[in-house]
C-alpha cells in the first residue's frame, strides 16, 4: 500500500501559532512559583508603603496627589518593571535549551520566531498584571488620602503608560540575554545585574564624573516615568503652598564652593526629556528584539 | 499519492575540528521501520536533530518528502512526529494542556482535538495522569507523553531518538508495541536505538553509522546475511530435551542450515544460509523430525555480530 505523505492537518499560519504559544506559556507563567513570588514582593512593598504613610503621615507625599504618586509610584514602578522583566524574561529562551522544553516545541512545524514572540507576549501580559495591581493599590491609597480630588491626574496616566512602555524594552532586553546564553542562571544573573545594579552605577559615573549625558543607558530613559510626576512648591499670596507640576530641566548645572580656599565645583546633572526617554526605550526594544530573535533562530540544541 | 521519504544529501555537521556527521547520503522511502544504529557519538542524534531543525547542517541538505527542513521547516515537518532525546514539557501544564498546545500548533481540527488527545494518552497508558501537572512526573512518564505528542497529529513519518530510553521494562515493551502497530498503519519510522534486540524485533531495515559516516543501509535480512558470515541466526525452543545425536545427525544436515549448536537441553541456535524463505523451510523440516519445536525466532545475535564487525572495522 502506498502511503500519502500529504499532511493530514492544516498547520496554522505563524501569527496564529504566536497566539497558541502565548496562551499556553502564559498559563504556565500564571501557575509558576515566580509569578506568586513577584506578586508577594509587590504586595509586601505596597503594604510597607501603606503602613509607613498611615503611621508617620509624611508631609511630602501627602502634600498633593502628584507628590503622593511621585513618592509612591515614582520610587518603585521602574524597579518593579525591571524585576518583572528579570523574573519572566530572564530565562524565557535559555530555559528552552537548558530545561529541554525546546525539544518539545521546536521540532513541530512552527517557526522559532513564533515561539519567541509568543513567549515574549505572555511574559509581557504576566508582568503587566503585576504592574496593574501595583497601580491599582497606588490609586486606592490616593483615593483614601485625597478624597474628592481627581485621583488619576493625566500625569499619572502618562507615567503609567511610560512604565508600561519601559516594560516592553526591559522584556526585549531580558529576552535578548536569555537568547544569548544557554544556561538559565547566566542569563538571569546578567540581565538582573545590568538592569538592577550596573545601569544605575554606569549612569551615575557617566553623568556625575564624566559629565556626559548617559543617553545610551536604558535606566536613564526610564527616568521619564518619575519625572512626569515631579512637582515644585509655590507659595501663594494667601500663604498656602501650591504644588505645580514641573518637568525637571534637561540640564541642571550647580556650582558649589568647598573648603577654606573656597574651591568652586560645578556639577552638571541630566534629566532625560520625554522625547529622548521614549527614543532610548524604543531603541533598546528594537535592537534587543532583533538581536534576540536572530540569536534564537541560529542557536542550536546540542 | 507519494511515499513518505527522508533523504540526507551530502549532509555534514562539524563542530570546530570535530566532525559529527560526514557527507551522509541516505534515502529512505516508503512505509517501513528503519533502525538507525551506531555507537555513542556516531552521529545518530545529530542527524535526527538536523532533520527536526534543532541544529543546522554545516553543509548538505536534509529533505523530508523532498522538502528542505532548513529552508521550509513548516512544510517539511507538517507530517512528522518526533521524539528527540527526552523533551521536557512546561512543568505547570498537564498532559492534556501540553498535548493541546502541540495539537493546535499542528492544526489538529478543534472538533477532533479532545478525542485525539485522549486516544494518544490512552495509547501510552497515561490516562490516569492526563489532568495532573507534568512537573511532578518521572522521566519515564514524561517520555510516554513525548511519545503521545509524536503520535498526536497522526503523522506519516516518525523520527524517534532512542524512544525507550528511561522507560521501565513494561514501558519499553509498550512503546515497542506502539511502534509495531504504527508500522501496520503504513508509516515511515526512522528510529535510533542502542538496543539491538529492539531493532531486530521492530525494524525492517537498518542503517548503521559510525564517526558520522554511513556504514551500511539495507534490509535487516540482507545486512545480517551479508555481514554476519552469510548466515541468519534463529533460536529454537523445544518442549523436551534434544535427543543425543540429533544435532549432528540430522539438524546440521538440513538444507539451508549452515551450522547449529545446543544452547541448553531445550534450546538450539541455528545459523541459516538465507532469509525468511529458507527459515520457513527449516522450520517445516524441524517440525517434521519431531523434536518438539515450540518456538522459532530470529535472534538479535546476528545483528549484534554485524554491528560488532562493522563498528570494530572503523575503530
Amino acid at each position: 500500500m502506498t502511503q500519502s505523505s500529504t499532511p493530514r492537518n492544516n498547520v496554522p499560519n505563524s501569527m496564529a501559532q504566536v497566539g497558541i504559544t502565548m496562551r499556553y506559556t502564559f498559563r504556565d507563567y500564571l501557575r509558576s512559583r515566580r509569578f506568586a513570588i513577584l506578586l508577594v514582593i509587590m504586595l509586601l512593598v505596597s503594604a510597607i508603603l501603606t503602613i509607613v504613610v498611615a503611621h508617620y503621615r509624611p508631609a511630602g507625599p501627602l502634600a498633593s496627589v502628584l507628590s503622593f504618586y511621585s513618592t509612591w509610584w515614582g520610587s518603585f514602578a521602574t524597579f518593579l518593571v525591571a524585576l518583572s522583566g528579570v523574573f519572566f524574561g530572564g530565562d524565557a529562551i535559555s530555559g528552552e535549551f537548558q530545561n529541554k522544553t525546546g525539544y518539545f516545541t521546536i521540532p513541530n512545524p512552527v517557526r522559532r520566531s513564533s515561539v519567541y514572540v509568543g513567549k515574549w507576549i505572555s511574559a509581557f501580559i504576566a508582568s503587566s498584571i503585576i504592574l496593574f495591581v501595583f497601580a491599582a493599590i497606588t490609586i486606592a491609597n490616593v483615593a483614601y488620602y485625597f478624597p474628592g480630588q481627581n485621583v488619576i491626574p493625566w500625569q499619572f496616566a502618562e507615567s503609567f503608560l511610560f512604565a508600561w512602555f519601559y516594560l516592553v524594552a526591559v522584556l526585549g532586553f531580558t529576552f535578548f540575554f536569555s537568547s544569548l546564553f544557554k544556561t538559565t542562571s547566566y542569563s538571569i544573573l546578567v540581565s538582573a545585574l545590568l538592569l538592577l545594579v550596573a545601569f544605575a552605577i554606569i549612569e551615575g559615573l557617566v553623568s556625575d564624573l564624566a559629565q556626559i549625558e548617559p543617553w545610551f543607558i536604558l535606566s536613564y530613559g526610564s527616568q521619564i516615568v518619575g519625572n512626569v510626576l515631579a512637582v515644585t512648591p509655590h507659595l501663594l499670596p494667601s500663604g498656602q503652598i501650591s504644588y505645580v507640576p514641573t518637568y525637571p530641566a534637561h540640564i541642571v548645572t550647580t556650582t558649589s564652593t568647598f573648603g577654606p580656599r573656597a574651591v568652586k565645583v560645578t556639577i552638571t546633572t541630566f534629566n532625560v526629556t520625554i522625547p529622548e526617554g521614549l527614543a532610548i526605550i524604543t531603541a533598546y526594544f528594537v535592537v534587543t528584539a532583533i538581536l534576540g530573535l536572530a540569536l534564537f533562530e541560529r542557536k542550536e540544541f546540542n | 499519492m507519494t511515499n513518505p521519504s527522508l533523504e540526507a544529501v551530502n549532509l555534514s555537521k562539524t563542530y570546530g575540528s570535530f566532525t559529527a556527521v560526514s557527507n551522509l547520503n541516505l534515502k529512505i522511502e516508503g512505509s517501513k521501520c528503519v533502525g538507525f544504529l551506531g555507537p555513542n557519538g556516531a552521529g545518530k542524534t545529530t542527524t535526527l536533530k538536523i532533520f527536526t531543525d534543532l541544529i543546522r547542517a554545516s553543509s548538505g541538505e536534509a529533505l523530508i518528502n523532498g522538502i528542505n527542513v532548513h529552508t521550509h521547516k513548516k512544510a517539511a515537518l507538517a507530517s512528522v512526529g518526533t521524539v528527540i532525546e527526552t523533551p521536557e514539557i512546561y512543568p505547570s501544564l498537564t498532559p492534556r494542556e501540553a498535548l493541546g498546545m502541540v495539537a493546535e500548533l499542528r492544526g489538529v481540527p478543534h472538533a477532533e482535538r479532545r478525542k485525539r488527545i485522549e486516544e494518544v494518552v490512552t495509547e501510552v497508558a497515561m490516562q490516569d495522569w492526563i489532568d495532573k501537572r507534568v512537573g511532578k512526573f518521572s522521566k519515564g512518564m514524561k517520555q510516554r507523553i513525548d511519545v503521545a505528542s509524536a503520535l498526536l497529529s497522526d503523522p506519516t513519518i516518525l523520527l524517534l531518538d532512542e524512544p525507550t530510553t528511561g522507560l521501565d521494562p513494561r514501558g519499553m515493551s509498550e512503546v515497542r508495541g506502539i511502534v509495531k502497530s504504527l508500522k501496520n498503519k503504513d508509516r515511515l519510522i526512522f528510529m535510533s536505538s542502542h538496543i539491538l534486540s529492539e531493532v531486530s524485533e521492530v525494524c525492517d531495515e537498518v542503517a548503521m553509522i559510525d564517526h558520522g559516516k554511513l556504514l551500511v543501509y539495507d534490509t535487516l535480512q540482507n545486512v545480517t546475511a551479508k555481514f554476519s558470515g552469510g548466515a541468519n541466526i534463529v533460536d529454537v525452543g523445544l518442549t523436551r530435551a534434544l535427543p543425543a545425536g540429533a544435532l549432528d545427525g540430522s539438524i546440521t544436515k538440513l538444507p539451508g542450515v549452515v551450522s547449529a549448536e545446543k544452547l541448553d537441553d531445550k534450546r538450539l541456535r541455528i545459523w541459516c544460509s538465507g532469509g525468511p524463505d529458507i527459515q520457513e523451510k527449516i522450520l517445516a523440516q524441524l517440525v517434521g523430525i519431531n523434536i518438539g519445536v515450540v518456538s522459532f525466532q530470529p535472534t538479535s545475535s546476528a545483528l549484534e555480530e554485524v554491528y560488532l564487525n562493522l563498528i570494530k572495522d572503523t575503530l
